[in-house]
């Protein structure tokens, strides 16, 4: 009887205490910086696109979602034709940021994106990419990558000495 | 005429605002439950969340009127109708006010146990109309549980009708102007309370409904208004017996006087059906046998040894 009574008394007190429930719409959260929402592409310092149509991404989906086409502009340098991801079907699980080895694609805490069409789910390139670094600033791959590509010459990269004449190292 | 009128102007008042408040208890439950659990409860339609039974009310009318093809059809149908019918009934001797009561029956107590009993068939013919196991249990549960009960919730009544030497529930009002009930009549008012908590089968005596072993108990097969009707029954139930104890034990309409009788009857109402709503918050539900040897057990005897004690009073004090 008297535990019942306690009971009821605790339950009455917690009538006044704060509420917990975060009232989503009228007021938003701040979600931690490497929260996995939507998925981006991002661009290196020189404003160039940073993906390199690998097809990483694309095979470490685990929902295929993801597809893309590569091709190569004028100077040797890859680029994906087109990116697309279908976020209907996208489960947010970060395994392309994984696999990515360019830092181009990036998911990042944005989670606002319901539609009322399904066919607005799926983005193309122009929606993904943005014009910004993401989180890995000053990263360039081709600045660091030791394949020669238009415009960089080999040995040319960062970090990167000349490349060796061989015939100095004959005996 | 004009006395005609004045009655037809009660009846409907007290209709309108009898079954307003069960509706609008639907909010105020949520709200209290997500209040005590600190969530928020329902606030998105209208201010404070105050236009969510009339949603819930319009969603409810527009569902398809479902009958199961495996019922008997019209006992099926009747079944939620004895509950609001034996309820509402009920309502016409509650005297609200000095001056304000449907029915100024000079046996309104027995009128109220009465219909509170027939309550129970509704349960027995809707578990049973449904041909559905789940619901046949319920309404065994309910019906067992409804019978138990009755008995001492009639038995803790006794003591009250001694003091006021009358079975009108006007005049028991009346005869608490000195003192309310509660006071002699402590034992009684805890009884009647309990009791009254398995009559309107709520939370945490809803075994006729324990959602965790009976789907929904004898309302599983229930769909659009006729689960409508059983659920506003359960809230004008909480209504009325909120009610019955603010009439028999804490003095009806009688308070000071810089308010009306009425809104002092409506202040003490709500204070009891906010209590029905913080014991389902915070109470577990007992197990079925655990209910009925209780009730039998423990608050049988106290009823009949308030009467006994009561009487004994009474004798010794009216020679």
């Amino acid at each position: 009887m008297i535990s019942i009574l306690k009971s009821l008394w605790i339950v009455f007190t917690h009538l006044f205490k704060k509420k917990i429930t975060v009232e989503y719409p009228d007021e938003k959260i701040i979600l931690p910086p490497r929260y996995r929402g939507r998925i981006i592409l991002s661009r290196d310092p020189d404003g160039g696109e940073r993906c390199v149509a690998c097809y990483l991404c694309a095979a470490a989906c685990p929902v295929d979602c993801i597809s893309l086409q590569a091709t190569e502009d004028e100077y040797g340098r890859r680029y994906p034709e087109f990116f697309r991801i279908n976020f209907s079907r996208c489960i947010y699980c970060g395994f392309c940021e994984d696999a990515c080895p360019t830092y181009a694609i990036q998911l990042i805490p944005d989670v606002e994106m319901s539609e009322y069409n399904r066919n607005n789910m799926v983005y193309e390139k122009e929606d993904l990419l943005i014009s910004g670094q993401g989180k890995y600033h000053g990263y360039n791959y081709y600045k660091v990558a030791g394949t020669a590509i238009g415009g960089k010459g080999k040995g040319e990269a960062m970090n990167e000495e000349k490349p060796t004449d061989f015939k100095t190292l004959l005996p | 005429m004009e006395a005609n009128l004045h009655w037809i102007w009660i009846v409907l008042g007290v209709l309108i605002v009898v079954l307003s408040l069960a509706a609008g208890l639907i909010w105020y439950e949520r709200r209290l439950l997500g209040w005590v659990q600190e969530r928020q409860g329902p606030n998105r339609v209208g201010p404070l969340g105050l236009m969510q039974p009339l949603a819930d009310v319009i969603k409810i009318f527009f569902k398809e009127d479902w009958i199961p093809p495996f019922t008997s059809r019209l006992i099926f149908v009747i079944a939620p109708m004895i509950t609001m019918f034996t309820i509402l009934m009920s309502f016409s001797v509650i005297p609200f006010g000095p001056t304000i009561v449907v029915a100024d029956l000079n046996v309104g107590l027995l009128f109220f146990l009465a219909m509170s009993s027939l309550g129970a068939y509704s349960i027995v013919l809707a578990g049973w109309s449904s041909n559905n196991k789940y619901s046949l249990l319920g309404a065994m549960r309910g019906a067992s549980q409804m019978i138990t009960y009755e008995v001492f919730m009639g038995l803790s009544l006794m003591g009250v009708v001694m003091l006021a030497n009358s079975f009108n529930l006007r005049e028991i009002v009346e005869a608490q102007k000195g003192l309310w009930n509660v006071i002699p009549q402590f034992a009684g008012f805890v009884v009647f309370f309990i009791a009254g908590i398995a009559e309107t089968h709520r939370l945490p005596f809803d075994i006729p409904e324990a959602e965790g072993e009976l789907v929904a108990g004898y309302h599983s097969e229930y769909s659009g208004m006729k689960f409508g009707m059983f659920f506003v029954g359960e809230y004008l139930g909480i209504v009325l017996i909120s009610s019955m104890i603010t009439t028999l034990f804490f003095g009806g309409w009688l308070g000071p006087s810089f308010l009306p009788g009425v809104v002092w009857f409506f202040i003490k109402t709500m204070g009891f059906i906010t209590i029905f709503i913080l014991l389902r918050g915070s109470q577990p539900r007992p197990r079925y046998d655990q209910l009925l040897g209780y009730g039998w057990k423990v608050l049988l005897p106290i009823a009949l040894l308030n009467i006994l004690i009561t009487g004994a009073i009474v004798l010794v004090i009216g020679n």
